[in-house]
């Protein structure tokens, strides 16, 4: 299971004669495996509520309109980290911090192109009438 | 990606370090590549929420949305971008690959799933009189929601070349990479997804 580096010899694990060379390594195999099983399974079940909820929101009306786009931006923004965390795996460890910093530096460019768009047309629009 | 090395410490120490400098390097330039996507779309989500009240006495968001289908297609999307993670632990954790494919076989089923009903929706548009000809409205939105669709269209051929690529070569170091950057995207454009039906759909209907 741990030295297969091939798609070829894919059955080498289920073999019924073949036994682990080491089965501390392979434990260790099967916990990472758990491990990120569960990352994906719990970013599945928060993008499904963090979803359903917002959808809930404007489908029944549940508040005044300028709340509603508030509520749906902030779920959004969490939604999108999760997706970030559970599924990119960009998050505070060692590993990822380069894509970390590159994904708020993008966000930062994104934010002053989309946000400064907005508000100048906006102020613009706000003039004309 | 880096942290696959380290939750496999015994795994890559007969590989050269250049494999793994390169595979470092390729990956982070895929993520330039997504990031300057992603002002791209930011742009078109701004020109959107400037046009999104020119409507030109044609119909507006909540004459042509339909939040249903909306729904539909973020779920489908979603449980897509999941079987893909599902593909990508086969990879990683080398169940070989036969799971391999049919996870990406199912991702490709529901990426299906979300195109059709979105091209229905595109198409019912068209019926109520909003094509991108109508006004400013359904141009900004022409411009900004088909593109998206677009790239999943893109994704799709891709994970089709990706499937013949692991049949015919099997999982070596060239597929495994390409598995691993087509997952970036993939997972991407979901992200992407979140702000369109945020923005526009939700924001539309609200």
């Amino acid at each position: 299971m741990t030295d297969v580096h091939n798609g070829h010899t894919r059955s080498v694990h289920t073999h019924p004669g073949w036994q682990p060379p080491a089965t501390a390594r392979d434990q260790g195999d099967r916990n990472a495996y758990r491990k990120d099983l569960y990352s994906y399974i719990s970013g599945l079940v928060l993008a499904l509520l963090l979803t359903a909820v917002p959808f809930a929101l404007v489908y029944w009306h549940a508040m005044t309109a300028s709340s509603l786009l508030l509520a749906i931006g902030v779920f959004a923004l969490v939604q999108a980290i999760v997706h970030f965390r559970c599924f990119l795996h960009v998050d505070l460890s060692r590993g990822s911090v380069d894509h970390l910093l590159l994904v708020l530096f993008s966000g930062v460019i994104l934010i002053m192109m989309a946000g400064g768009t907005v508000w100048i047309l906006g102020n613009l629009h706000a003039r004309m009438y | 990606m880096s942290d696959r090395t380290a939750d496999n410490p015994g795994m890559s120490l007969t590989a050269a370090h250049y494999h793994v400098d390169r595979e470092d390097e390729v990956t982070f330039g895929f993520w330039v590549f997504l990031m300057s996507d992603a002002i791209m779309f930011g742009v078109l989500f701004g020109t959107y929420a400037v046009m999104v009240r020119a409507t030109a006495g044609g119909p507006g968001p909540k004459d042509l949305y339909d939040i249903h289908s909306v729904l539909i297609q973020t779920v489908a999307l979603l449980l897509s971008s999941f079987c893909y993670g599902m593909a990508s632990l086969a990879l990683k954790h080398r169940s070989g690959r036969r799971p391999l494919i049919a996870w990406l076989v199912v991702t490709l089923l529901f990426a299906f799933v979300f195109l059709s009903f979105e091209v229905h929706d595109f198409l019912s548009m068209f019926a109520a009189g909003g094509g991108p000809d109508r006004s400013g409205f359904t141009s900004a939105f022409f411009g900004l929601v088909p593109l998206h669709g677009l790239h999943v269209t893109t994704g799709c051929i891709w994970m089709v070349v990706m499937i013949v690529q692991i049949a015919r070569y099997g999982v070596d170091d060239d597929t495994r990479l390409g598995l691993e950057r087509l997952g970036l995207f993939w997972h991407f454009l979901d992200i992407v997804w979140i702000a369109i039906f945020s923005i526009v759909y939700l924001g539309g209907l609200a």
